[in-house]
């Protein structure tokens, strides 16, 4: 098992942080996400989250709890949280908890950043 | 394949237990799963399952021990098509089970859970069933039948 796919890491571009998620999101492999992006966000300015799902291939309800607190971070600056690299599994997973509503979906991270 | 040695071969019952620690989220996963092989799952039907045992011992681990020590007991036996899932913690119980079961409500609004883990457990599985009294623990009975493609 490899432990980069457990780590959560991150990319700042401009004002858009990017969190590369891991292969499993689930409530202890998101523990740390706040905490981590609050320290980031106290170095930079973000108005921008992207998650990457690219390697995620498994998710439950904490991965949305997690998306929901940025979303809520975000939406208190008028900044916004967007997601890609979605498979089908996961993509079922946030369509059913109707994050699609207040979340926008990209194939890539070029067209995310490009907003 | 022969009859009876089809039989045999079915797994019919197992019990884990595991220490509450957010790292035993993922084995439950793979156990639980495992152990369903036998009953011929698709890939969907097993993720389903996955993501149910996953709530169910998100909320042993966060709500029934808070965080703190304690043992949660999964239970899993097939009958048949059936798969029968049990996931028991001896924890602080739950108040009002009808609200907890609610859509995305949370007993922890300022934490980052979204509410929705009784949701997702009802939408993966056929029943859920919830046992609970407080200060003695939980009990989440979770059940699917599962379909398969081969023939008969």
């Amino acid at each position: 098992m490899s432990m980069e796919a457990a780590k959560l890491t991150y990319e700042v571009k401009n004002h858009s942080m990017v969190v590369h998620l891991p292969k499993e999101l689930d409530h202890h492999n998101s523990q740390n996400l706040k905490q981590e992006t609050e320290q980031i966000m106290d170095e930079t300015y973000i108005n921008q989250i992207i998650f990457d799902f690219s390697n995620t291939n498994f998710m439950d309800s904490s991965g949305i709890g997690a998306l929901l607190g940025r979303y809520k971070r975000m939406s208190a600056v008028g900044g916004k949280v967007v997601v890609y690299g979605v498979n089908e599994r996961v993509k079922r997973l946030l369509n059913l908890s109707g994050i699609y509503k207040i979340v926008k979906q990209y194939e890539t991270k070029e067209q995310a950043m490009k907003g | 394949m022969d009859k009876e040695l089809e039989k045999t071969m079915k797994a019919e019952y197992m019990k884990l237990e595991i220490e509450s620690k957010s790292h035993n989220e993922e084995f439950a996963r793979v156990v639980v799963a495992v152990f369903m092989t036998r009953l011929d799952p698709t890939i969907e039907e097993m993720e389903d399952v996955k993501t149910a045992v996953s709530e169910a011992v998100t909320n042993a681990v966060i709500h029934g021990y808070q965080g703190k020590e304690g043992t949660i007991e999964i239970e899993a036996s097939i009958c048949e098509k059936t798969l029968t899932l049990s996931i028991r913690d001896q924890g602080i119980g739950i108040p009002d089970i009808k609200k907890a079961m609610e859509p995305l409500y949370t007993s922890m609004p300022g934490g980052e859970r979204s509410g929705m883990g009784f949701s997702f457990m009802e939408a993966f599985m056929d029943q859920v069933e919830v046992i609970s009294k407080i200060g003695e623990g939980t009990t989440i009975l979770l059940k699917k039948t599962i379909g398969n493609d081969s023939l008969e």
